[in-house]
């Protein structure tokens, strides 16, 4: 009989996360990967501001706390002083896709050798549910009382495809938690974006379709669904760029 | 005489920070301050250390605090505008208790401004220019010399008080060459066991951080932080005391305000006025004593600044206004002549006087 | 005894260098020395121009704002230093590219063809080393050390430079007109 454990990687320290927030999941499976690659003792994350603030105190392993956005650069500091130590960022899409937007990209087209783990869950959580750069079209929020309004805010960012424009990204998949299938390709594909990291090969971002039920004012259940109905047709799953796949065919 | 090269006070500035052991630059172009960026690109990949031009001031800073959160000496530098949006950054280091040394070579402004000199920065600089209450150890370098030496003073003392330390210079002291002996190689001596360098499985995670949700403890750390402040207060203060003997009106002015008053000061005495200069060498911790104690000698002060009159608030304070404190200034990128500070002095003369 | 030299010209003329040649001079005479060039985006192209002190006692302010000596490169530059120029003060001028002379009568003044002496002996690019040759001739700053000097300004791997760069100063320092 197989024993459920938590990862070594993990603290004891219980999650504040809201019922049914994807979070958990999250982190249990970033805590998995470090396990089963067995570099917990040389890894430093970076937790961001947004529903993760507290990120910090969960990993195990060493931990800064970046200001908004900026993740990818304190990440970039402390991969390029400590090259043989495995650096991952955890991010919300507030903090990735909007204020930290250009660390982002620049971390990226700089095939940065770091884990990036993106939590889209197109909306601001920790400050109560406003309009993210990822919030669908007609989608309510705080700030978009009346449904986002594509014609004076735009339309959502797409991550994955953004940055699998650049030439020089390693490894960029979005994934979903939101169920068991979903969630075991969501292991394969954060596992594999700090293998990649140990092995060298640079800049690794795994997009998480997640979800919010606290915010978006549905049950834990119907949240999920809704990532199923409405999220993963305008955020559909899937690698968007491997250039090991690349260099093969070179 | 030792081996004296003539170097830029940015070049100096460079190559100091290598010999203090700092392997690690981030930064970003801007005029009057990139030849730090050009002469580090230049030598760090050739001695194993880090060069990086980040996307935006406000990434180089983040990867500063990255890099300082692991315990290594590590440096940005930039101008007024590109200090202003280190701000964020430097609240952050100096909320996690971070050594880091961050380098300002002023210009005039606000706003873009100009590429001109300038220390209008100098409230930015002492009274925290970011968000929160926190201070940073600000040195105001005044020859090429000291540009070097300041460096590795910085460094030297954010590591011991684990907080933030600026060299806070302008684009004459930056572009002007003189003769410069570089300090002995240094390194750091100070234990770092809360640096984020791996658990190697063998210790409790350190976290570095600048978060405190409950308030109590935010405040804790707020009074630390002060208590750290004020022996630095106590113990770092540097000045340097220009024929103060005998003088009956100081003049005030660091950086390269101070050596034009150097002129004006001997113009001064070669006419029969007796005058002197204190030249505050940290500007925070501002040498209040040696002021306060000034203000018993002379008659009145003359604050010499390239800016619209920020150091003459603390001049006053530090003197209680018992005495009359002037202005001489210049502003946007100009620079007071000597002769300009000599009329300012007869000014004062006279109105002391009167 | 402080010296104040103004060295002024366009952008690309070699003013800046001069000026750094100069200040080793000084250095390795023995004496207290700053350099401070004009910069920003007029160095290219634009006006470009060095103050260079060179003292017995340590430099105070680094900006000359009254030469003792002034060398000048282009016309501009002679309009805007001439009357800045203290009295009994030297200029140099770049005769080739400077048409007039100087108005003041309490100044010397001393018309060299420095751009053609240059083109005329093969190195067009070393007008700045001529005219400095005549500036240390007749102030005698770092006359003693000229050859010195030039080896802290000229790269060690490009030792052909320092031959021509100390013909040309040559030229200038006999150059009698």
């Amino acid at each position: 009989m197989t024993v459920f454990e938590k990862p070594k990687a993990l603290t004891d320290k219980p999650f504040h996360y809201c019922p049914g927030c994807t979070h958990g999941i999250i982190h249990r499976l970033v805590a998995e990967a470090i396990d089963e690659l067995d570099i917990e003792g040389r890894t430093v994350g970076v937790a961001p501001v947004g529903c993760a603030v507290m990120a910090y105190d969960y990993f195990a392993c060493d931990m800064v706390e970046a200001a908004h956005g900026r993740a990818p650069a304190v990440a970039t500091g402390l991969k390029r002083c400590m090259p043989d130590h495995i650096i991952f960022t955890y991010q919300g899409d507030g903090d990735l896709a909007s204020i930290g937007m250009a660390e982002t990209v620049h971390a990226a087209t700089r095939n940065e050798n770091i884990t990036i783990i993106f939590v889209n869950n197109a909306i601001y959580g920790m400050t109560g549910g406003q309009m993210a750069p990822t919030s669908l079209p007609g989608q309510v929020t705080q700030t978009s009382p009346y449904g986002r309004d594509v014609a004076t805010v735009g339309l959502p960012i797409k991550v994955s495809e953004l940055l699998s424009s650049l030439d020089a990204p390693y490894y960029v998949e979005r994934v979903a938690v939101n169920n068991v299938k979903n969630v075991r390709n969501a292991k394969k594909a954060i596992k594999r974006a700090f293998q990649n990291q140990v092995e060298g090969r640079g800049f690794s971002l795994v997009e998480v379709v997640s979800s919010c039920p606290t915010n978006w004012g549905k049950t834990p259940e119907a949240a999920l669904q809704w990532i199923d109905e409405k999220m993963i047709p305008y955020y559909p799953l899937g690698v968007y760029k491997d250039r090991s796949k690349e260099e093969e065919q070179a | 005489m030792a081996d004296k090269v003539l170097m830029k006070g940015n070049e100096a500035i460079a190559e100091a920070a290598i010999l203090a052991g700092c392997r690690h630059y981030f930064g970003y172009p801007i005029t009057p301050q990139t030849e730090i960026a050009a002469y580090m690109a230049k030598r760090m990949p050739k001695i194993g250390g880090v060069f990086l031009q980040a996307e935006s001031e406000i990434s180089a800073i983040n990867m500063v605090y990255g890099v300082a959160g692991a315990g290594f000496r590590v440096m940005t530098s930039s101008s007024s505008p590109g200090v202003s949006l280190k701000q964020e950054g430097i609240s952050y280091i100096a909320g996690a208790d971070l050594p880091a040394l961050i380098v300002n070579v002023q210009r005039g402004g606000p706003g873009l401004g100009g590429i001109q000199p300038s220390q209008s920065d100098y409230f930015q600089a002492t009274k925290g220019g970011g968000h929160g209450d926190y201070r940073l150890i600000v040195l105001a370098p005044s020859s090429v010399q000291e540009m070097a030496d300041m460096t590795a003073k910085a460094f030297e003392l954010a590591e011991k008080y684990r907080m933030p330390a600026m060299l806070l210079a302008d684009g004459t002291m930056g572009q002007m060459m003189e003769p410069v002996e570089l300090p002995e190689p240094s390194e750091s001596k100070v234990e770092k066991p809360w640096a984020v360098t791996g658990t190697k499985k063998e210790r409790k995670h350190n976290i570095i951080n600048s978060l405190y949700l409950n308030p109590e403890e935010l405040e804790r750390t707020n009074f630390e932080r002060y208590e750290r402040y004020k022996t630095i207060e106590e113990n770092e203060v540097l000045y340097e005391s220009y024929k103060m003997e005998d003088a009956e009106y100081c003049v005030v002015a660091f950086g390269i305000a101070a050596r034009v008053s150097k002129n004006a000061v001997n113009a001064a005495r070669a006419r029969g006025l007796k005058v002197g200069m204190i030249r505050p060498i940290t500007l925070w911790p501002f040498p209040k004593d040696v002021l306060a104690k000034a203000a018993e000698q002379v008659k009145g002060f003359l604050s010499v600044e390239l800016s619209m009159g920020q150091m003459i608030e603390d001049l006053r304070l530090a003197t209680a206004c018992r005495r009359p404190v002037h202005l001489c200034n210049r502003a946007g990128g100009m620079i007071p002549s000597p002769e300009e500070v000599l009329d300012a002095l007869n000014k004062l003369k006279g109105e002391c006087e009167a | 005894m402080t010296t104040q030299i103004l060295i002024a010209g366009f952008g690309g003329q070699g003013v800046l260098f001069a000026g750094k040649f100069l200040a080793y001079g000084g250095l390795l005479s023995g004496k207290q020395v700053s350099w401070l060039p004009s910069y920003g985006p007029e160095m290219r192209g634009g006006t470009a121009n060095c103050s260079i002190i060179i003292s017995d006692e340590p430099v105070g302010s680094p900006i000359v704002a009254n030469p003792d000596v002034l060398m000048v490169m282009n016309l501009p530059s002679l309009d805007k230093y001439e009357n800045a120029t203290v009295p009994g003060g030297k200029i140099f001028i770049d005769s080739t590219l400077i048409a007039r002379k100087v108005e003041r009568t309490d100044v010397d003044a001393f018309y060299i063809p420095a751009t053609k002496m240059a083109q005329d002996a093969g190195y067009p690019t070393l007008a700045n080393m001529v005219l400095m040759g005549k500036m240390m001739k007749e102030t005698g700053l770092g006359a003693d050390c000229l050859e010195a000097a030039l080896k802290k300004v000229v790269s060690a791997k490009r030792a052909e430079l320092l031959e021509v760069n100390l013909k040309a100063l040559k030229s200038g320092y006999d150059y009698e007109g």
